[in-house]
């Protein structure tokens, strides 16, 4: 099939970005597509839409044989080795029922250790695959059995657990479907699975973010951007805007650790110029289930032209809210419903930096194309994301004594927070009292757009929660760093440092989670869901990964229903390689 | 500056020691209270001390408690890049110095290995001149993280060149004070009862993100005289430059430079007896890079 010149989808010199990385690695996915052989369920075929570039298979039933290997790719022009499975990268999307007992069969065929973690599935804590934690992770040449019943059904993923393995390409979906049928019923179904993908060793890039951590920043403010200010607002209020940062040896423009200068965004494995392509026809309604496999990048995703019906997050449906754009942590999923009457849209997905983006098409054809709408200039964090509830709502008066109303009509309980006496030392340099618990606010780069962004105030899910106790009992876990040392930790202590968190078996426990830091941290517990709760105390959403923003409490209730030991980290990759990471024990 | 290195002239190791110990105090204090301040700062409405420190401390968490007692399993646990190690250099200064009446190349890096919050560090700083190394400054510390910007470091220094060797013992702070300079201050004892002290700051100033600006300041006082090699005691010299970079990559920085140095008191009389002036402007051309 011809694709059509792509021309308007290039976007040049932008952020350090080369024409060169847009145009290039068309084909990595696509090349790779036919080494295997693969399984075309009946069921499935629906699937079968896509064009060019970043197909994975698909694999379905009860029995699996995985096989993770190092595969040639070539994103950018330059040849890599990349971790793949069944030499595909997404690694196979594999389909399964609720209630079925599944096996999968994982073999190394490298020559160093692997492993397989199931993001967001309730299993038995040996079959979670976190080396060090739930088993020794997948020898060289082993091959480990996974056997474990599926009780949930929805949208989830799979990626590697061990060292920097995700970065380098081991990730796929997993699609559940539920005993009782689909809530939606849709006419097309199309896994969109967003990723980053670096040339470099993920090692160098960790080593290089120690030695100088806006190595990648390249949205820095400037003198030009001072001259700018002071001639649009003035001087004293360019200085103001500047001071507090300043002061606080704090950086505004630290959006992403990790930026496009090295990464090319990925959308099922392909480039941007490599469009992944999903089809429909005139009038379907159809299902886009987002994942976002990334290591260190959020994505806001818009299709121009289309409203999204946001019907299920992190696998739990929740009651359909339509919006024009949301926000994706790594380690969160989405599902969205669209009716498309056009021939052709974009699926833009911006990184949050807005140093690229990841892009494909949804079209009547293939090789048709809609516009590529320009990035989003990139916004400076606000004094929110530094101050949380001290910077909402004016005037200071009262606060610390509970509750009061907040200028934007927001009921908000500034309750203090609680820091770690390991707090208090070089692991941190930030710290705040007084955080902001609004789950309304879309985040950095969202505020004020024009659009309608989704947020956590907009999930419910369905069915309220899975358990109707209050906490018994509760956790307060702050989110900790330093940006300049390049050290990411909880309570201060990296994980070298820190020692288990218990939960008692059976409790209903109350998890307080405070960032304290200006980043966004996506946090993951595994092996029990995260029952969010609105900042009235009431039932929000339930999520297996739930992305604190900065300077931000939120209340988490717990089942520890799962006995053993489980990981508790920041899906950020580069922030658990760094020790943001605990270990839990259910007992 | 003239009263400055007279008054200086007259102090000795105890003098320079009690500047330095309240310059560390201060800085440290700072470290630990400049984040609680700036933050009770924010409010311009006057309301500062609701975050002001009297909120941090009461409620301190342990943050081990959640433990109850349990340990890791018996698989052996993870290990993160926290209990890694890692490698730097950085050559600051690799630069061929014009003056009026001489050129001379000069050489300034760090390096260093080890954790997070421990580090072996090499500093080394000199010129060379014909081929031939006229003054250098090699330290070997060990620096230590005390608190969210600032680093201790202790251990050795070793000047060399065409003077006399000298030892020292080092006790220094680097770090990042606010509004982003970037300080290394250092004292310095040695056996005979000779001291020193040394500071430096710089400030990185963006065109854009690529073309910098880094002005640069330096000054080093001596507790005494030291004839052999050419020292006065008090104010000895004091150097204010500004280096513009282009960051190729960021690793790799072409600059220019102009720098202006003055030595002072007993330093200056040696210079001029030498036959050398006390003042001068340098014009600088180099490159940082760092691996």
């Amino acid at each position: 099939m011809k694709i059509e010149e792509q021309g308007s989808s290039v976007v040049e010199g932008e952020s350090g970005l080369s024409r060169r990385r847009f145009l290039q690695g068309l084909s990595a996915g696509g090349a790779l597509l036919g080494a295997a052989g693969w399984i075309q369920p009946t069921w499935a075929r629906q699937d079968s839409t896509l064009t060019k570039g970043g197909t994975a298979q698909v694999l379905s039933g009860t029995e699996f044989n995985l096989t993770i290997a190092e595969t040639p790719v070539n994103f950018t022009g330059a040849p890599r080795m990349a971790t793949t499975v069944n030499d595909s990268l997404p690694a196979p999307t594999l389909r399964w029922r609720e209630d079925d007992t599944v096996t999968i069969r994982v073999t190394n065929r490298m020559n160093r250790s692997t492993s397989i973690h199931w993001h967001g599935m309730l299993v038995p804590y040996q079959m979670d695959g976190v080396p060090g934690i739930s088993y020794t992770g997948i020898a060289p040449g082993e091959t480990f059995t996974y056997r474990f019943k599926v009780r949930q059904s929805g949208t989830y993923w799979y990626h590697s657990h061990t060292g920097f393995q995700e970065q380098t390409g081991l990730y796929g979906s997993i699609i559940i479907e539920p005993r009782g049928g689909d809530r939606h019923h849709v006419d097309r179904d199309h896994i969109v699975q967003l990723s980053d993908w670096t040339d470099e060793d993920p090692w160098t890039v960790f080593a290089k973010l120690k030695k100088d951590a806006d190595y990648y920043n390249f949205i820095r403010p400037t003198v030009g951007d001072f001259i700018h200010d002071v001639s649009t607002e003035g001087l004293s209020s360019a200085i103001a805007k500047r001071r507090m940062w300043n002061r606080m040896r704090m950086n505004p423009s630290d959006l992403a650790d990790i930026s496009g200068y090295t990464y090319t965004y990925l959308m099922n494995g392909a480039t941007p110029a490599g469009n992944w392509t999903g089809l429909f026809a005139a009038g379907e309604r159809v299902r886009l289930r987002f994942i976002n496999s990334a290591t260190q990048s959020f994505f806001d995703i818009r299709i121009p032209g289309l409203s999204l019906s946001v019907v299920q997050t992190d696998g739990q449906n929740v009651e359909p809210v339509s919006v024009d754009e949301f926000r994706i942590g790594p380690g969160e999923t989405y599902d969205v419903l669209v009716v498309p009457k056009d021939d052709a849209y974009t699926i833009l997905a911006q990184s949050m930096d807005r140093s690229g983006y990841a892009r494909g098409t949804l079209a009547t054809h293939a090789g048709l194309t809609a516009e590529v709408p320009a990035l989003d200039p990139p916004q400076w964090l606000s004094m929110v994301d530094m101050m949380g509830a001290m910077a909402q709502g004016g005037a200071m008066a009262g606060m610390g004594h509970g509750g009061q109303k907040m200028s934007g009509g927001m009921a908000m309980n500034a309750a203090p927070a609680r820091h770690a006496a390991t707090e208090y030392g070089p692991s941190v340099d930030m710290r705040v009292d007084y955080p902001r618990s609004n789950l309304d606010d879309p985040g950095v780069g969202l505020r004020n757009n024009g659009r309608r962004v989704l947020t956590y105030a907009d999930l419910h899910t369905v069915g309220g929660p899975l358990d109707r106790r209050e906490g018994e009992r509760e956790i307060e876990l702050h989110l900790t760093g330093n940006m300049e040392r390049y050290t990411w930790s909880l309570d201060g202590l990296e994980f070298g440092q820190s020692t288990p968190v218990h939960f008692r078996a059976g409790e209903r426990l109350r998890i307080i989670l405070v960032n304290d830091t200006m980043m966004i941290h996506p946090m993951h517990l595994h092996g029990m869901w995260q029952e969010l709760q609105s900042p009235e105390g009431h039932f929000q959403v339930r999520k297996h990964t739930i992305s604190v923003q900065p300077a931000q409490r939120v209340t988490i209730l717990v089942s520890a229903d799962a006995l053993g030991r489980w990981a508790w980290h920041c899906h950020l990759l580069y922030h658990m390689m760094a020790g943001m990471f605990r270990e839990v024990v259910v007992a | 500056m003239k009263r400055l290195a007279k008054v200086l002239n007259k102090g000795h190791i105890g003098m320079v020691g009690v500047v330095f110990l309240a310059a560390a105090g201060w800085s440290a204090a700072w470290a630990q209270d400049d984040m609680q301040a700036a933050m009770g700062d924010m409010n311009m409405d006057g309301t500062s001390t609701v975050h002001g420190p009297a909120s941090a401390s009461p409620a301190v968490r342990d943050p081990h408690a959640y433990a109850d007692g349990y340990d890791f399993g018996p698989i052996p646990r993870p290990h993160f890049a926290d209990e890694r190690s890692f490698t730097s250099l950085l050559m600051d200064r690799l630069e061929w110095v014009h003056t009026s009446d001489a050129n001379s190349t000069a050489y300034d890096l760090q390096a260093w290995y080890g954790r997070d919050y421990n580090h072996a560090v090499i500093k080394a700083e000199g010129d060379v001149d014909s081929g031939k190394l006229q003054e250098a400054r090699t330290e070997l510390l060990w620096g230590h993280a005390v608190a969210s910007f600032w680093d201790m470091q202790l251990g050795m220094r070793y000047d060399s060149g065409v003077d006399p060797g000298r030892g020292w013992l080092t006790f220094g702070f680097q770090g990042t004070a606010p509004y982003w300079f970037e300080i290394d201050a250092a004292a310095y004892v040695r056996n005979s009862g000779h001291s020193a002290l040394r500071v430096s700051a710089d400030y990185e100033l963006l065109f854009t993100q690529r073309l910098i600006l880094q002005p640069r300041f330096e000054a080093n006082l001596y507790g005494k005289e030291d004839a052999a090699r050419a020292l006065g005691a008090g104010l000895s010299d004091l150097t204010v430059g500004m280096r513009l970079r282009y960051e190729i990559r960021r690793e790799f920085a072409p600059y220019v430079g102009i720098e202006w140095v003055g030595q002072f008191g007993g330093t200056a009389d040696y210079a001029r007896a030498a036959g050398y002036p006390a003042k001068e402007t340098r014009y600088v051309a180099g490159l940082r890079f760092w691996f």
